[in-house]
This record gives C-alpha cells, structure tokens and sequence, in this order.
C-alpha cells in the first residue's frame, strides 16, 4: 500500500495513554498517524512526576525516544490542540489552524485537576498539580511560602505533599474532606497508621474539614473552614480529583456521563463509529479509569482492532501500591468487603507503623482483597491470588504475617497459573517470563525488561518477576538433578533413606542395588559417612570405602606421617593425662601442638606406630578425638560457675555432657560445638554447629555457626531452655541434618540452603512439624548407645593392626622418603 | 614380549585389600599395587604422587571412570586421579605416573619391570 493510500489515524492528546496507544498503532503499521497535543513538549511520565523535585528533568521523564516522531508514518504537532471536530466531512481543526482528514478519530484527551468552586480559588499562590508546567510554577513560589497546603487527601494529593516537604517548605498541611485519607483505597484503621506515619515525618493533618473560602488580599493569606476554623497558609496546592476532558466530545455532539466522560463502548468506540476515547477521557460502564494501565489496556484495545484484532476491554483492576513519602501504601482487589459477606484478617502494629488487611471468602478458600501500609511487600503475591483465584493455604494469616515458613512467597509465585497478568502495564503474563527464562535463557530483571518489557513501566512488579526468575531457573535445575557422582544417580538424602530402608551394610550391596561402575573417592566416603549414620559399625572394617583421613583413623600430614588427636572433653584434662601425652610423644618423637580446640595433637607418627601409640594412650584412659572424620570433633568450653566469678552455670560439666553424647557420631561434615557459662561467650560458642550460652534462666541454644573461611554466627533456636531440653532439640537438629545434608556441607551452608531457614528449622525442631522429632530422638540415642572407640578395636584386634603398615612385603620397614626438620625444639616436616 | 619383562613377586594376595591399594618395595622402588575385586583385576603403579611427590597412592582410594569404567586411583592428599591403565592423570593436570603389569599365581602377586 502507498503511503498516501494509508488509512490516517488522528490522536487527539498526547499524554502517557495517547503515546501508548501510537507506540502500539506504528508497530502494528500501515496506518498514518497524526498527533496533536496541548502540551509543549512530548509526552511524559506523569505518574512519576514528583521525581521532578528530586533532580530529575523533563527530558528524564520524556517517553518517546528522540527522533521517534521523525517520520512519515507519525506526525506529532505539539503546542496545538484539537479545537473542533467536523464529524461529516470527517476533517479536524486545530487551533493554530491545520485542517486534517482522518478515517479514525482517537480521542485521549486525559484530565484536568477538578478545582472545586470556592471563593477566592483566583488568588495568587493558588495552584493544580497536574503537568510539568504546573510544577515548574509550584517550584519558583515554593521560596516565599512558609505554611505549605494541598487540598485533598487522595493518592494525588499526598503525592503534591511529598512535592512540597520536598521543596523545603517549612509546614506543609493536608486537608480532607473526608474522615480518612486515600478514602478510595483504604480503610479508617489503615489510614490511622498512614497518618500516625506521616504525622512523624513532618506532615499535618486535618480531616473532616471543608474549606469555604480562600482570603488573603490579592495574595493567599489563610482557609477559612466551614467549622468557623481557620488555617494560615501562603500557598495552596489544589489536589481534589481529575475531572475528564471531554469538551472537544461535548462540542461534537457525542454523548458524555452527567458528571464528565466520553461515554464509549467496550471496544472504547463513541456512538460515532470512527471516533474512540481512552484514557482519563473515557467513560467505560460508567467507570472513569484514573490510573495509567487501564489507560494503557485501552490504547492496546483500539491499535488492536484497528489493525483487524478483536479485542474489549471488560473492566480493570484498580488495586495499587505506591511509596507515600516513604510509606509503602496499597490496596488491592476489594478492599473494604466487610463482614458478614467475608472474614476479615487485621494485623496491625503500631510501633512500627504496619497495618494489614486481608478480606477473605466466608468459606475461607478465595482472598477479596486488603489493604497494606507500611509494609507492602507481600502486595503483588496478594494482588495475583486475588486475581487468578488462587485457594488460600489454611493458615491464611501467613500471607500477612509472613516469615513461619518463610517459603510462603517462592511457593505462591510459581503457582500463579500461566495467563496471569505479571506487568500489568506491559500485559506481560507469567508464561511469558517463564519462557523468556527457559527459552532465552533471562537471568536477570535488567535483561527481562529489555526481553519482554516487564517490570519496565511503573516497576511495581519488579520483585515479583525477579522472584519467577528465580522460581523458574530453580525448577530448570531440577531437570539436572542433585545426584552424588557419576555412579549413584541420587542424592545423599535419598541414599540415606535407601540404606536406612534396604538396611544396606556395604559398598558393594549398595553399588550393586543402586549404583554403576566401581565408585570413586566421591561417592565411597558419602555411602560410608551414610553407614555410619544408620548403623554406627566400626568404619576400619570397611577401610577402603573411607576417606583418607579415616582410612587409617589419624590425619595426614605433609610427608605421610600421620597425627593423633586423643579426646580431651570439654578441654578438661588432669595433669596425670597431660603427663602420659608427654611421655608419648617424646618416646615417638611427635611435635605437640594445642589445637583451636582446646586439645593437644601430637604430630609427625609414622603409619606403622599409630596402633602402638593408641596402644598407650587408651591404657592411660584417653579414646579417639575423632580429628580425622566427619564427625563430632569438640565441644569448646569456658571455665563456667566452678571457678568464673561471673559464670552462670557449670559450662565444662555441660560441655562434657554433650561432648560424651555426640562423640564419634559421623556427619556430612564435621561437627563443633561449644558451651559458655554466660553472656560474655568466652567459648566462642555462636561460631560453632551448635553452641549453648548459659541465661539467668537456663540455656539459649545456638545453630549452625561456621568459623572457617566463611564465618558465620549461629542462630539462635531456643531460649532459656533445661538441658534436657536442650539435649533433645540438638538430638532432632543434628539427626535432621545428618539425614537430608549434601555431602561436605557444613551446618552453616545447609542451613543457608534448607528453604524457609531458620524459621522452618525452629518449626520442625523445636515444633516438631514434620512430626519427625520422636524418631531422631530414637535414631540418635541408637547412635549414642553403639558408640566405641575405633582406636580400642584396632588395637586389641592383630588383623585390623597389620592394616597399619606402609610396605606389605616389608611389614616393619618405614617409609624411607619419610623425613623431618628440626624447629625450636621439636620436629617439623621436611618442606615438599 | 613376555621375555623382556623381570617378574617380581611382591606380596601374597591377600596383602592387598579388596578394591583397595597397598605398597611394596621392590628392588628399592615403591611400587603400589591395586586390587579391583569385583572384576578380578590387578594393576600397579609408581607409590610417588607427581603432585607433591608424596609416596602416597598406595593408601588412595580406587575407583573407575566414565562408562568404559576406566580404573583410576585418588590421591590422598589432593585428590589427584590418574587412570591406571595408562597411568595419564584424569583431574585436568598434566601429569603422568609409571605403571606396571601385574599377574597372580599361586596365590602371589607379581609385578613385571621391563628389561
């Protein structure tokens, strides 16, 4: 089609709406288009327009692109408006005069701030706050005021506040007419909080007031109430509605509502069927939209059909969220059903400022809607399980209480069905994002916008689309499943469950059932570390599966020489003890070295003196320290009651308690403790897997510590616990975590890892929520009660001894390439 | 070509763990040897790890790799893999060791150097 030939599409208005409506019309193409608007410059960001104040400029505010206009198939007239409308001949005249036929008429001619009729509303210092314009005004009367007002207490008008405090003025007063503020969109108890918040940030407030008139000579002086009360004021800032303009339609002889509005059908089409109206300007079902995406959902709805869609627009949420002068305020679905038509749910916390409130179905399973101050960030998960009828979980509180569980949000995300409507000013669904993730592999909010143009309009939806991001790519990852290597197909979790179930004693059974190919150093140390989870047998009779270090039950060392770390519990050891480790390392010429915790490790024994070494050690009544497995390796503690001054409780007794429970018992990854007698945590005991801190009253039990190259505090499960109790909740946490953690995973990461945190952890260990607690109790006393000490049962066993040698052919012949140096006193090995 | 091979014998079956390792000393050199139960294989190698020249693969951890199940051994120390079929090390450096062959009779184990 030629040019010429082109339908000519004319756009009256040139607002956020009317732009949209051409960006969509020009992408669809073959129509020319030809824009006329009121306003000097191009179309803007109105709904971000107090950002003016904050140091942004028009042209950041601006939507086109520059040199959008600058061809021919969109002509953009601006600084002239449409002034009649000649609906035979179908032509329209502006009113610096250009004639322009049109085969469609798009009326966006938006709104204008409805100034209500008092006297004196003419005077100086009087002003709307609706264009770039208006602001540039407010901005250069702003100085010389001292008692800033904005009549009206709507979304609009406390937007116009925040303009003013931003502008420096000293007193800046809010006056509504109604009881309540934002009285479209939220309750009386929520605006309570808004104004107790509000009131803190410097705003005052007067409600229930109807101004009579405006005095003052020429100049705004003060208000004068209906109440006989009066308010001094040097500037007014009238923020009181919008009123449509539809006076070009009224002149044209097209049908407007009794109070303002282009009356339009559902394909937003007046009675004249080449002429539409949207935006502010039309008036749907008797309904004025005042919000920016139905305006937008309108421009879509007419592009669309003019370019042979079929398209209605049925309506619009109206829910919203915004920053009121910090203050997150939304309302969302029907926030003001009342009972008996629903329940309703009311958090309300007035030291900080929150209010929440859900409306929910009688029969409790659909949400209505709510009302959120200061604290909206459960709004878009709220908004979309009013939208796409998501059944309410049970506990339905939790939506806005939030935390217990703390799953709560990542579940509701990714449950939203596919066609709900993420962007709502894009129209972008949650398929849509999903597949951008899958499909283009989207990782990020920045390169979303760019993909699909969510989140990239009013940002509202931003967490939300970062959330199905996140949801999305985590459910991709469980294609690539959570498996232990190459020869088991499963995790460690599962093979738990397995081996526990098949009651599995061996590599080889394990391997046979569930595994390929021979293993290898991955998978051999996690299905021993599992045994020992489940059946607690003496790890030598399987030597081979165990890792390096449990191999020979001692650490080693550069070299190949070994160390050897007795038990010492709790760090307490009798000079007797403290002799014999002496006399031993002396005799086998081993360096000894104090340890991080608080025992002593004797180092440098060749392979074949380890049983020997042990040989004594046990006759001087020390066992295994367990140092070379992933097990419990020490509970630190500090010198407590029994001789601290400040000490609360007995924290070595304590400390020797646990240490004796949990000693030898095989994790993931190796497991310390610690116990302070007080406050003043000299054991350290918050960098630990667990640490206990004595209170006036009892014990606070702390979880998942790390020292390491990450640190990490623990975090506290229980306070002021018995030490029975205390003992119970380590037996479910540490049972918990030997069951489902990844190999090699510390407390601290699993933790990190485990979905819902530390809340979810405190519910199944303290709640009992799984209803798993008994059993760990059982499971881990079994543990307990088949302790050895691996060290006696090689000792007294020959067989077990010869496994102990370097040379087989040469049974007591040592390493040859095994040699030390000599360092302020005592061996060290040779540098390698 | 069996000629060219000096066959020592180094220790009885027995010596060697299943699916596990040991060392011997043969004529002054560590030679570790490794016993793969499940498939009635036996291979040997240098003890010295390339790494940190430790005399350590011995007390490594056997395993195999990949679906031709390519037998390998773990160092202890770092766990650096070498294939003991071709001695070349599967952890992504660029090392080598020396293997050797092996076979058993009688219930003793050989190890053959070349000549």
């Amino acid at each position: 089609m030629r040019h010429e030939d082109k339908p000519v599409v004319v756009v009256a208005g040139n607002g956020m709406v009317g732009h949209r409506f051409c960006e969509k019309l020009k992408a669809l193409g073959g129509f020319r288009i030809v824009v006329f608007g009121e306003e000097p410059r191009p179309a803007y960001d109105r709904v971000h327009l107090s950002e003016y104040f904050n140091g942004k400029s028009a042209a950041d505010l601006s939507l086109p692109i520059k040199g959008w206009f600058d061809d021919e198939e969109i002509i953009l007239h601006l600084g002239d408006a449409v002034r009649e409308i000649d609906r035979v001949q179908r032509v329209v005249h502006s009113y610096k005069g250009i004639i322009q036929r049109y085969d469609v008429l798009v009326l966006a001619t938006g709104s204008s701030a409805f100034v209500p009729d008092i006297s004196g509303i003419e005077k100086e210092g009087v002003f709307v706050y609706r264009t770039i314009e208006d602001l540039e005004r407010i901005k250069a009367y702003a100085p010389r005021a001292t008692n800033g007002a904005v009549m009206g207490g709507g979304l609009l008008g406390l937007e116009a506040a925040k303009a003013l405090l931003d502008l420096g003025i000293p007193r800046t007063h809010v006056i509504e007419f109604a009881s309540r503020l934002m009285p479209r969109q939220i309750d009386s108890a929520g605006s309570h909080t808004l104004e107790a918040s509000l009131r803190r940030l410097g705003l005052q407030l007067h409600l229930n007031k109807t101004t009579l008139s405006i005095e003052g000579a020429g100049r705004i002086e003060s208000l004068q109430f209906t109440d006989d009360t009066r308010l001094p004021v040097d500037m007014l800032v009238i923020s009181a509605g919008i009123r449509p303009r539809d006076e070009l339609a009224r002149l044209s002889g097209l049908a407007v509502g009794t109070r303002g509005g282009i009356i339009v059908n559902e394909r937003l089409q007046t009675a004249d069927k080449n002429i539409f109206a949207i935006g502010e300007c039309a008036l749907v079902q008797g309904m004025i939209y005042g919000l920016v995406a139905p305006g937008y959902e309108m421009a879509d709805v007419v592009a669309t059909n003019l370019a042979g869609g079929d398209k209605s627009f049925t309506g619009f949420d109206m829910s919203t969220k915004l920053k009121l002068i910090g203050v997150d305020v939304a309302s969302f679905g029907d926030p003001f059903a009342a009972e008996p038509d629903c329940r309703t749910i009311v958090f309300e916390d007035r030291h900080k400022g929150v209010y929440k409130r859900i409306n929910i179905s009688s029969d409790g399973k659909y949400l209505l809607g709510g009302v959120l101050i200061g604290d909206a960030g459960a709004y878009h998960l709220l908004l979309q399980t009013v939208n796409n009828r998501l059944v309410l979980p049970p506990d339905p509180e939790d939506l806005i209480l939030g935390g217990r569980g703390g799953a709560v949000e990542g579940a509701g995300v990714m449950s939203l069905p596919d066609e709900a409507l993420v962007c709502s000013c894009e129209s972008v669904s949650k398929a849509a994002i999903c597949r951008a993730v899958t499909e283009q592999s989207v990782s990020s909010v920045e390169a979303m916008k760019k993909c699909t143009r969510a989140g990239s309009g009013c940002g509202g939806c931003t967490p939300l689309v970062k959330d199905l991001i996140a949801g999305t790519m985590k459910a991709g990852g469980l294609y690539i499943r959570n498996i232990l290597c190459e020869h088991f197909e499963y995790s460690r979790q599962e093979l738990f469950d397995l081996v526990k179930l098949h009651e599995v004693r061996t590599f080889e059974e394990a391997l046979r059932q569930w595994g390929k190919g021979d293993g290898c150093e991955v998978c051999k140390p996690a299905i021993a570390s599992i045994f020992a989870g489940c059946w607690n047998e003496t790890i030598v009779k399987q030597a081979p599966i165990q890792d390096s270090n449990d191999r020979y039950l001692a650490n080693i060392q550069k070299g190949g020489s070994y160390s050897v770390v007795p038990r010492i519990p709790g760090g307490e050891v009798t000079p007797d003890k403290l002799i014999v480790l002496g006399k031993v390392a002396k005799k086998y010429n081993l360096y000894t070295k104090i340890t991080g915790g608080q025992r002593i490790d004797l180092f440098g024994a060749h392979v074949g003196d380890l049983p020997a070494i042990w040989e004594e050690l046990i006759a001087a009544g020390f066992e295994s320290g367990h140092a070379y497995g992933k097990a419990l390796r020490t509970v630190k503690s500090c010198v407590g009651s029994t001789w601290c001054r400040y000490g609360l409780h007995d924290s070595v007794s304590f400390a020797i308690e646990i240490e004796e429970r949990y000693r030898g018992i095989r994790a993931p990854h190796k497991i310390k403790g610690g116990v302070s007698g007080c406050i003043r945590e000299c054991a350290e005991a918050q960098s630990k897997d667990f640490g206990i801190i004595a209170t006036e009253k009892g014990w606070n039990l702390y979880v998942g510590g790390n020292g390491g190259s990450r640190p990490q505090h623990a975090q506290l499960l229980a306070v002021d616990i018995d030490k029975e109790t205390c003992v119970r909740y380590l037996d479910r946490f540490l049972m918990f975590y030997i069951r489902t953690a990844d190999p090699l995973t510390r407390t601290a990461t699993w933790l990190n890892k485990l979905e819902g945190g530390m809340s979810y952890l405190k519910n199944v260990v303290v709640n009992d929520s799984l209803g798993m607690g008994g059993q760990w109790e059982v499971d881990m006393q079994a543990l307990v009660d088949s302790y050895h000490c691996e060290w006696a049962a090689v000792v007294n066993n020959p067989e077990l001894r010869k496994q102990f040698v370097h040379f087989v052919n040469a049974p007591r012949k040592k390493d040859p390439g095994l040699q030390f140096e000599e360092m302020r006193g005592q061996v060290k090995a040779k540098e390698w | 070509m069996d000629q060219n091979i000096k066959w020592l014998a180094a220790c009885r079956e027995e010596d060697i763990p299943a699916d596990s390792g040991a060392c011997v000393l043969l004529d002054g050199e560590q030679i570790a040897i490794f016993r793969f139960a499940r498939r009635a294989e036996w291979y040997a190698t240098q003890n010295r790890c390339p790494h940190k020249q430790q005399m350590s693969l011995a007390r490594g951890m056997t395993g195999s790799a990949g679906e031709a199940c390519e037998p390998k051994i773990a160092c202890p120390f770092h766990k650096k893999t070498f294939s003991l079929q071709t001695g070349a090390c599967l952890s992504g450096d660029d090392y080598q060791i020396r293997t050797y062959p092996v076979k058993v009779k009688g219930g003793r184990v050989y190890v053959g150097f070349a000549q």
